[in-house]
């Protein structure tokens, strides 16, 4: 891909950040720098795609460590998950055998699988040897009569948000447009019932969560011509294009999509999520409003009172269970203001959140949210993450699976937000997972076991018999608190708590075995040292 | 020197060493695997036949890269923070990779190569990087393995790490050791013995200049641990040896690091664990090195090389030949009788031979796993009287000439998948990704080798010694069991007296369910 092409798509007039000096493609700094790449990013968007070959050339690194990884569903094809790689070789890249080998690679794939099309994704080292990945799309489509689609986002192009504009943007230019919809099955329209057309930008599916959020769409009526692309097929995709409306589902990553769709076919489109009561009735509404259909707007009012009145009674008794407990909120930026609505729906209070990626019009909405003194957290290196944690004496840590361990290591409760999570919290019916499993990790009995110290390290154990582990674990989890400022911290979140507390009751019982933070000024690991023990 | 194990002593020259470890990892394990396989010995002493790669696409891959290797064994030192030479992505996949299989947080960086650094050279990226980490986290040691991006790119390494040495004096202190692990080559074995190598090279010293010598350390024994070996068979080795009284020093020890327990803190930048870089300066003065994994070779030269301290290799630890040759080595080396308590866990794996030995023979087993890990499950199960009907490795590696099977392929799942199923195979034993493998050829999956994602404590099984043979054959005649073989399918005589409701072949069993009701 050309320099002039990447800076093209790194110029996105429809997200806010193209205003600020920085990009959400800005310069990785070596060293310190997490993330994926972008090939990462374009591999990420379009593997849910289910009935293509997805190919990746390049070495084995590129594939080899990242197939079926994830957690996006299908309803029928399984070959998205079948790891193919050209698996490129020491003599290939010497020689320069790597488009030969992609030739025949596109042949085999097509040979053994017969695929509704064929993805190839470029990667570092071809793109650094010069293969034209590009002709021998073109090449093998031609000679085999299959769509063979050039996806290329080599690693060192720049980051995943990189990698997910170069994706839709493939999409966009190479397969929407390819064929006309199908007929809307007969006996579902009627003159009281029409059937809209709409696509869903940035839904993967994850842990089949989709299915949560379409029994309520086709109840009104709106078919999901295309989700880009979570249980999506490649005929799907050939026809976004006729959507009346689109959506751009919590990220901005490939929000080139919906903008050039709607340059390109006039179609309308808004930003909504899925996640939480509130949100998931916003972006019914938006449809209704952008569909501009009175009949459907009045449905989506039925509906909607009925399915939040519904859940309303359902959630009641878990609201009682989570009512003021602290969540500390990191998913690394975009999604932010959807889950913090989310889980206030569930009666919890919020105490920080992630805005890396957020645009100023995210931070706004987070504001209007939390309040104007809301917390947001910049930097999400670990680090900072649990002196917040400790400092705002928060319950629990939900963020992406990245900082899975960074919680449980130390010892506290967490719940994965991100795409590799287990569970799909999207939709209605959504909110109940997210609160059982809220519930099921905040409510667990393990941690006074896990914070606690044996009872033969407890000073003055003289009467250690006496002592069993529980009442062990109701004393400071870690090795004694000894410094200032991790005893102001642990004073601040005590202040916090009272006034918390103070305001939710209930649940201060349980506030007594609550981690206080260890002291990280002499947190040195122990020396592994192995002795003869003689 | 007739005597197995080889002992490689100071006064060997290279060449003679590198034979050596040729004869180890050929003729003579394949003289162990003649009498469990009934077969005559010359087709043994060739070994299997290896299918080279034949095809252009690979489909379910079964190689994990050998940058992977090499950072796993940086993270089996203590207080060290690897950092991958390549885009971004080469470390957040490696690290999703890790995070999945071992369930714990990886300290992992990256050298962030974007369209500058790739074409203009990264090595500013490599000081950069590593001056950023030394600043931040001030580690023991900084692992830098390369990538197959900065490979083709033809990136200097080892000048790059000169250039932060004279850029940053202030960073003396810590270890920086490169290795060339690009992705095109070799897999996550090879990647992990090419930086044990690096990490012999690089910080331990000749034993003349240092003014080592073996045996000054009388109970001291290095351990080199192949990429094949889980945190549960090292803590295992450790407990072996300190039931001889000997001192183990484990390298790479990533049972010390990835064993999966708590530190005092709440959060670590580095590995909490592992092998201490100052034990590295010790290896010159141990009695004995010993060398699990044929794929250690390279690594156990060097060492051998430059220290003098005479090795004993061993090409994998599971069933009683490989064992027995083993704890006989500890008896030699520590001068200590065989200690009854391992006498016993002999006895009791002579016992599960015994009972498993009906599940376990003519068995037909598929495998796929690097090299090592192959070789050992080959022999294990031939001593059963199993098969093993389908073996496929990554890639090629003199040590599979070893493995007791007629033939491996050298390819990726798909090409498992088929040969099972050509070959009858009933057991599969491969990594997490065999699941829908197993799945389509309807028999039951053991998982073994990486990743282990879809299963909690994978990480830790203890395959070795014994104890762990003896489960692993328990296991294997558990899951042969519940396949309910040699089950003889009911018949239906015409001439039998049938009661009146079973005539029709139809009916249920009277009883059934009597019990319930």
């Amino acid at each position: 891909m050309k320099q002039k092409d990447i800076a093209a798509l790194l110029d996105e007039p429809a997200c806010e950040h193209n205003n600020k000096g920085k990009s959400g493609c800005a310069k990785p700094k070596p060293g310190a720098t997490a993330g994926g790449c972008a090939f990462d990013g374009a591999q990420i968007a379009l593997l849910p795609i289910g009935d293509v070959a997805h190919i990746v050339h390049g070495s084995i690194a590129c594939a080899g460590s990242a197939w079926d990884n994830r957690g996006s569903r299908s309803t029928g094809p399984s070959l998205y998950k079948l790891g193919m790689t050209t698996d490129l070789t020491e003599q290939d890249v010497i020689m320069g055998r790597g488009e030969k080998r992609l030739f025949h690679s596109i042949k085999q794939a097509i040979d053994s699988y017969d695929p509704a099309a064929v993805f190839v994704y470029n990667t570092c080292v071809p793109a650094l040897i010069g293969d034209d990945v590009d002709a021998v799309c073109k090449a093998a489509s031609e000679r085999w009569g299959k769509p063979v689609i050039s996806v290329d986002a080599a690693g060192f192009y720049g980051t995943k948000n990189l990698g997910n504009r170069i994706a839709g943007e493939t999409m966009v230019k190479q397969v929407c447009g390819g064929r006309e919809p199908d007929p809307v099955p007969p006996g579902i329209e009627r003159p009281d019932f029409k059937v809209h057309d709409v696509s869903l930008v940035g839904e993967y599916n994850i842990a089949g969560e989709l299915w949560h959020v379409l029994p309520v769409l086709d109840e009104l009526g709106l078919r999901v011509l295309c989700t880009l692309s979570g249980d999506a097929r490649f005929h799907e995709v050939q026809t976004m294009h006729r959507a009346e409306a689109n959506m751009m589902v919590c990220s901005k990553a490939m929000i080139n999509v919906a903008r050039k769709l709607e340059q390109a076919f006039g179609t309308p489109w808004f930003e909504g999520s899925f996640y939480g009561v509130e949100d998931m009735s916003r972006a019914l509404r938006d449809f209704a409003r952008l569909l501009d259909d009175p009949d459907l707007s009045q449905r989506t009012e039925a509906l909607i009172a009925r399915m939040e009145a519904r859940l309303d009674a359902a959630l009641e008794p878990w609201r009682e269970r989570l009512r003021g407990k602290r969540v500390l909120l990191y998913t690394g930026g975009v999604k932010s203001w959807s889950i913090v609505s989310a889980l206030q729906d569930l009666g919890m209070t919020v105490v920080a959140t992630g805005t890396r990626k957020s645009t100023e019009d995210d931070k706004a909405r987070i504001r209007a949210l939390m309040g104007d003194d809301a917390v947001m957290i910049e930097d999400g290196n670990p680090r900072n993450l649990l002196d917040l944690y400790w400092r705002e004496g928060a319950d629990i840590m939900v963020a992406g699976g990245r900082n899975q361990y960074t919680a449980l290591k130390a010892r506290i409760p967490f719940l994965d937000i991100n795409q590799e999570r287990e569970y799909g919290y999207a939709g209605y019916d959504g909110m109940l997972e997210l609160a059982r499993q809220l519930c099921l990790t905040i409510e667990s009995p393990i941690w006074p076991a896990v914070r606690s110290v044996p009872p033969w390290r407890l000073a003055g154990s003289a009467g250690a018999g006496a002592m069993t582990p529980s009442t062990a674990a109701a004393e400071p989890p870690f090795a004694q608190d000894s410094t200032a400022a991790s005893a102001a911290r642990t004073g601040q979140g005590q202040a916090k708590r009272g006034q918390d507390s103070a305001a939710a009751g209930a649940s201060a019982g349980a506030r007594e075995q609550r981690a206080t933070p260890p002291d990280t000024t002499s947190g040195t690991p122990t020396q592994a040292q192995t002795t003869v023990e003689v | 020197m007739a005597e197995q194990p080889v002992t490689v002593g100071q006064s060997n020259s290279g060449p003679r060493n590198a034979g050596q470890a040729g004869a180890l990892t050929g003729g003579q394990t394949a003289d162990r695997a003649n009498p469990t396989t009934g077969s005559p010995g010359q087709a043994e002493t060739i070994g299997p036949t290896i299918v080279k790669r034949n095809k252009a696409l690979s489909v379910g891959p079964l190689k994990a890269s050998a940058t992977l290797g090499a950072t796993l064994a940086f993270l089996g030192m203590h207080r060290s923070l690897p950092m991958l030479h390549g885009s971004q992505g080469c470390t957040a996949f490696g690290k999703i990779f890790f995070i999945q299989h071992f369930r714990e947080p990886m300290p992992m960086q990256t050298t962030a190569m974007d369209q500058v650094s790739t074409i203009m050279g990264g090595d500013d990226a490599v000081v950069e990087g590593l001056a950023t980490i030394c600043k931040k986290h001030d580690p023991a040691l900084i692992g830098l393995p390369t990538t197959g991006l900065v490979e083709t790119q033809g990136a200097d390494i080892k000048r790059a790490v000169r250039q932060f040495r004279s850029a940053h004096p202030e960073c003396e202190r810590v270890a920086v050791v490169p290795v060339a692990s690009p992705d095109y080559s070799g897999c996550l074995e090879t990647g992990f013995n090419a930086a044990v190598r690096a990490l012999i090279d690089e910080l331990v010293p000749k034993a003349t200049a240092a003014g080592t010598r073996p045996g000054r350390r009388q109970r001291q024994v290095n351990v080199l641990v192949g990429s094949h070996l889980t945190t549960g068979d090292i803590e295992h080795l450790k407990d072996l040896l300190e039931r001889f009284r000997l001192r183990p020093v484990v390298l790479p020890d990533i049972a010390d690091a990835l064993d999966g327990h708590l530190a005092e803190s709440d959060y670590n930048a580095l590995t909490i664990g592992g092998t201490p870089l100052d034990e590295l300066a010790t290896l010159g003065d141990a009695a004995a090195t010993l060398v699990i994994g044929g794929s250690m070779a390279g690594a156990a030269d060097l060492l051998a090389e430059r220290t003098g301290v005479p090795d004993h290799r061993f090409p994998h630890l599971m069933g009683l030949d490989a064992m027995d040759r083993f704890i006989a080595t500890l008896a030699e080396i520590s001068a200590e009788p065989v200690p009854e308590r391992i006498e016993r866990q002999r006895s009791q794996l002579q016992d599960a031979m015994l009972d498993s030995h009906f599940a376990l023979g003519q068995a037909r087993i598929a495998l796929a796993a690097d090299a090592d890990l192959l070789v050992g499950f080959t022999q294990l199960l031939a001593s059963l009287g199993a098969e093993t009907v389908a073996a496929v490795a990554p890639t090629n590696a003199p040590s599979l000439r070893a493995a007791v099977t007629s033939e491996i392929k050298i390819g990726d799942l798909e090409d498992l998948e088929q040969l099972a199923r050509a070959n009858g195979a009933e057991v599969l034993i491969t990594n997490s990704h065999g699941v829908p493998t197993a799945e389509r050829l309807g028999i039951p999956l053991l998982r073994a080798g990486f990743p282990q994602f879809d299963r909690v404590g994978g990480w830790q099984r203890q395959w070795i010694g014994y104890s762990g043979s003896r489960q692993t054959l328990f296991d294997l005649a558990n899951i042969l069991l519940g396949l309910h073989k040699g089950e003889i399918a009911p018949y239906r005589s015409r001439l039998k007296q049938w009661p009146e409701g079973e005539r029709d072949g139809q009916a249920q069993d009277p009883h059934h369910g009597v019990a319930a009701a």
